[in-house]
């Protein structure tokens, strides 16, 4: 029965179809059972590991990789889910933005399982329409709604663009099976209108990973954006953008010129984003600088293209998702009125919330790539694979740009724990305090025991490239 | 997992402190529990270490080896194992944490689980620094200690803390950095993270020059060596007592055994050849740390660049590649731990009694605290390298060694400890019998905790000192077996003495007999 197959996005688009019904019937909160199904969410997507086959006349395709990376977004999104539980108090938290935010957590399952560019870019714009809605949610701000129309009007362009490189590969291929397409040549010399229309659709992703010269509104809409919202943006969405360059990284052999543009661009964009993050003062908008760094991270394992690389590129997602989404757990949890926190507001955190500052100094230190955290052991894997495949100066680039974002990430320690502060206690709910440690334990015990998941990544990586 | 006898002794040792780390955190009783809990664990802790005295120097490379796999996938293991090289080390470490936790009982009011907590972490770091045996192992340890020190200068630290621990933290982590890409480089060329595996193996000497480049910067870093030196005295006088004590006896040995554990046996070829740099490099550290510590009128700080200079002679010994070079240098590092940290140690006992660190204000303390005196003169002593006392015997294997090598180097390196018996003893004068510039109520002598604090070390002072060959005894098997593969993989190879850096960049690695084997078919 190919419908138990399919169980983790049935059970997504449950979830989607039950907050629907909610918000009809104007159910105010929804934060006593949506974490929970959420949570169930990951065991059941857990359980379709496993699940292999093909469906749709083979444009949808379920293996290893996908498979995976919906255990991921299930992950991500029963994380997220729960982290907005913990406002009770908030008005805004509705069926509907919920019910906003899984319709987008649907689509990038979708995504994940989509073997055909034109699926693949509608389950895209499945993902990416709900947080057109999303991100403006802050009504009232001046700020939210600049970041919304920067989403949305940025978000347009390079969705046009991507559909234009779209043609160009139908043009040059006939073809829109990412199988048919790999079996063909990718050099420059071969086709170059498929390469250039494979840079423009791959520009639509970059767009979504906010990679340096596609991140721009990465900051302003971190900063504009409500703290859950971001929290979600900042990274499930990041997934998607993943699962798909790695499944169009796998029929680029290392040292072709995309993956030289991938690694120009990854090395870039570490370089940017890390630099441009020393300066900032807003912890979101220093978060959002931070991404653009990783991004370009998780582009030394698509660019050494070889199955070791896949592989590092997906833990690593899982690892930036769980450490960022610690971060972003600790300012929505601080920021009593929902305003975005400063450097400053971090203060004497160690005394205000002894746990919370615990669990912000775990993910910043994994954000840095310090061992025992999941973020030292995903950098290793990135390394160790582009140094495999030959790029000895992106290593080196990305070492060296390890050492720039100590700076920062420090900083947020650093203000939470040596800082003084004359600010009340932040009284934080026990249950929102045991998610929170489960959160940093669970960065914890990837970095200290990543087999188990890493196999997993590495049967989606050996699959793409036997 | 494979263990020595049943008992994983080196677990044990890094996993008790981390045990005893998580039980304070749920304890969060009053200061004394914390204090007394933290002491029972550091007891136990060298109780624990006791086993590890079996340690049989004739016996295999590496003793008590654990191993379990950890990420096959990668080539990653779970490797520990103890030789002549992290021996010492590991027991001083193990040594520290009661002492640490005595030194601070009064000293630390303020957040005092956290501080005892900090303590412990460290202390299981440090140990699995000096007890890895595979690559990435190490690189958890290594980077691991660095949070928990972090916080001790930071949050316990003097009034320009948060500079100091910033400057510590990013000169460390910076440097450590590039470590990370030789890691990487190594396991691409050598197939695995496995220290002993990497060891037996032989690199092309390009390989060799960039990898030791990276290293050696991450762990001259550490050391400090002149000019990556500036964090330490910064560092130093910003920390705690028990953190100054931990940066001078355990973390700037990590720069040391680095240099032992990784540059000599991976890359002993570049080591050859960056050998008068480095020896250049140590006898300016040598020579910079003594002049500057003659100019200080802050004790700690003081105190802090003799540990520049005193380092400087650790160096030098590592980089004369002679048997009598290097274990001069290992005895060294031991030798350095006892004595500064006894010196921080009895630095941070005068702190809180006037509140100042500066000469001027702690004169003429002869007649108030006699039995500090007789300690801190036991120390000083030591500092500069009195006969019967450690140092002296460490310093006189160094000076040995370098004389054997070239004399010009010997020459260089000997004011370095004219300066120590200069700077030391103006020091011990003025503190001792200096005019007293205000009596103060503060002036006791020690008390019984105080005593039991330094007495260990002083023991140790004296016998090592007088009994040096014990130690001696149970290093040298290593640095006989480290050295000699050493010259067999530059012979091997093709490295002669006189050979140009252009002509030396072009030599390939020899070919293992597995390789020959395959050409051959």
């Amino acid at each position: 029965m190919t419908i138990y197959l399919l169980l983790p996005e049935l059970w997504l688009l449950g979830l989607v179809c039950a907050l629907f019904v909610a918000s009809l019937k104007g159910v105010k909160s929804v934060s006593g059972w949506l974490p929970a199904a959420a949570g169930i969410g990951v065991l059941v997507a857990l359980m379709g590991v496993s699940a292999r086959g093909e469906m749709l006349y083979a444009t949808y395709r379920l293996d290893a990789l996908s498979q995976f990376f919906k255990l991921v977004i299930a992950l991500g999104f029963a994380i997220v889910t729960g982290i907005a539980a913990g406002k009770k108090d908030d008005a805004d938290m509705t069926p509907d933005y919920f019910m906003l935010l899984a319709l987008s957590a649907w689509g990038l399952m979708l995504l994940a399982s989509c073997v055909e560019l034109v699926t693949l870019y509608l389950a895209l714009e499945l993902s990416s329409y709900s947080l057109y809605a999303l991100i403006p949610l802050r009504g009232q701000d001046r700020r939210a709604a600049e970041a919304g129309i920067k989403y949305i009007l940025f978000g347009a362009a390079v969705t046009a663009l991507a559909l234009f490189g779209l043609s160009y590969i139908m043009a040059a291929k006939h073809t829109t099976y990412i199988s048919a397409l790999a079996a063909s040549s990718w050099s420059f010399a071969d086709a170059p209108l498929a390469v250039v229309g494979l840079t423009l659709f791959l520009a639509g992703f970059f767009y979504k990973l906010a990679l340096f010269p596609f991140h721009f509104w990465c900051p302003d809409v971190y900063q504009g954006a409500k703290n859950e919202t971001a929290a979600y943006v900042a990274t499930i969405p990041k997934l998607g953008a993943v699962v798909v360059l790695v499944r169009l990284a796998a029929f680029v052999t290392p040292h072709m010129e995309v993956t030289d543009i991938l690694a120009i661009l990854g090395a870039v964009s570490m370089t940017a984003g890390n630099l441009a993050a020393l300066v900032q003062r807003d912890v979101k908008r220093l978060l959002g600088y931070s991404s653009v760094a990783h991004a370009g991270y998780v582009m030394l394992g698509l660019a050494a293209g070889s199955a070791a690389g896949l592989s590092a590129a997906a833990f690593y997602s899982l690892a930036y998702i769980l450490m960022n989404l610690a971060a972003f757990y600790v300012v929505c949890t601080m920021s009593v009125g929902g305003e975005n926190p400063s450097l400053d507001d971090l203060d004497g955190l160690y005394k205000r919330a002894p746990a919370l500052a615990m669990i912000l100094a775990v993910a910043a230190f994994a954000l840095v790539g310090l061992p025992p955290t999941a973020g030292f052991t995903g950098k290793l894997f990135l390394l160790s694979a582009a140094w495999d495949q030959g790029y000895h100066w992106l290593v080196i680039v990305a070492v060296l740009n390890t050492a720039i974002s100590i700076y920062y990430y420090l900083s947020l320690v650093r203000h939470a724990y040596t800082g003084e502060s004359e600010a009340p206690a932040i009284a934080v709910p026990r249950g929102a305090l045991v998610f929170g440690g489960l959160l940093a334990a669970l960065v914890l015990l990837l970095g200290i025991l990543p087999a188990p998941l890493y196999d997993l990544a590495a049967m989606a990586g050996t699959q793409l490239h036997p | 997992m494979t263990t020595h006898n049943g008992f994983p002794v080196v677990t044990a040792l890094i996993v008790l402190p981390l045990v005893a780390a998580v039980v304070l955190l749920v304890l969060r009783r009053n200061e004394h529990t914390t204090r007394l809990v933290t002491l029972g664990a550091g007891i136990l802790e060298c109780l624990l270490a006791l086993p590890l005295l079996g340690y049989a120097p004739d016996g295999p490379a590496f003793q008590f080896v654990e191993h379990a796999p950890w990420l096959p996938a990668l080539g990653m293991s779970y490797h520990l194992g103890v030789d002549g090289l992290s021996l010492y080390m590991i027991l001083l470490t193990a040594l520290m944490l009661p002492l640490c936790v005595l030194g601070s009982w009064t000293y630390i009011s303020k957040r005092v689980t956290e501080f005892h907590f900090c303590l412990l972490l460290m202390t299981s770091a440090c140990i699995g620094v000096f007890a890895a045996l595979d690559f990435v192992l190490f690189y958890v340890f290594w980077e691991a200690m660095l949070v928990p020190m972090y916080l001790l200068i930071a949050v316990w630290g003097g009034p320009r803390r948060r500079y100091a621990s910033i400057k510590f933290f990013l000169y460390t982590l910076a440097g450590s950095t590039l470590l990370l890409a030789a890691i990487v480089a190594f396991r691409q060329v050598g197939g695995t993270f496995a220290i002993p595996e990497l060891m037996e193996k032989t690199y092309s000497f390009r390989f060799q020059m960039w990898a030791f480049l990276a290293m050696a910067l991450a762990f001259a870093i550490k050391v400090p060596m002149f000019p990556f030196h500036t964090w330490l005295p910064a560092a130093h006088v910003e920390a705690p007592a028990a953190g100054s004590v931990l940066l001078a006896a355990i973390l700037l040995k990590m720069g040391t055994y680095g240099f032992l554990r990784f540059c000599l046996p991976l890359t002993p070829a570049a080591s050859v050849t960056a050998a008068p740099v480095m020896i250049a490099v140590s006898i300016a550290s040598i020579l910079y740390g003594g002049c500057i510590a003659l100019g200080q009128t802050d004790i700690k700080k003081l105190i802090a660049y003799s540990s520049v200079g005193h380092m400087g002679f650790v160096t030098l010994g590592i980089f004369l590649f002679s048997v009598k070079g290097v274990s001069g240098a290992i005895l060294q590092m031991l030798n350095h731990g006892i004595t500064t940290g006894g010196l921080f140690m009895m630095v941070g006992l005068l702190y809180e009694r006037s509140h100042s660190r500066e000469i001027a204000d702690n004169q003429g303390l002869g007649k108030f605290m006699p039995a500090y005196m007789f300690l801190f003169g036991v120390f000083s002593f030591s500092s500069l390298a009195f006969p019967g006392t450690n140092s002296f015997v460490g310093e006189v294997l160094v000076l040995i060694g370098a004389f054997a090598g070239n004399p010009w180097v010997g020459f260089a390196a000997v004011p370095g400890a004219m300066l120590a018996a200069a700077y030391m003893l103006r020091l011990l004068q003025r503190v001792t019998w200096g005019e007293p510039t205000s009596f103060k109520k503060g002036w006791y002598d020690l008390g019984a905790r105080e005593w039991a604090t330094l007495v260990p070390l002083a023991l140790l002072v004296f016998y090592i000192g007088l009994a040096p060959s014990l130690a001696i005894r149970t290093i040298e098997p290593s640095i006989e077996r480290v050295l000699s593969a050493m010259n067999a993989k530059n012979q091997a190879m093709g490295l002669t003495p006189d050979m140009p850096l252009a002509q030396r960049m072009e030599l390939a690695a020899p070919l293992t007999v597995a390789q020959s084997a395959d050409l051959a078919r």
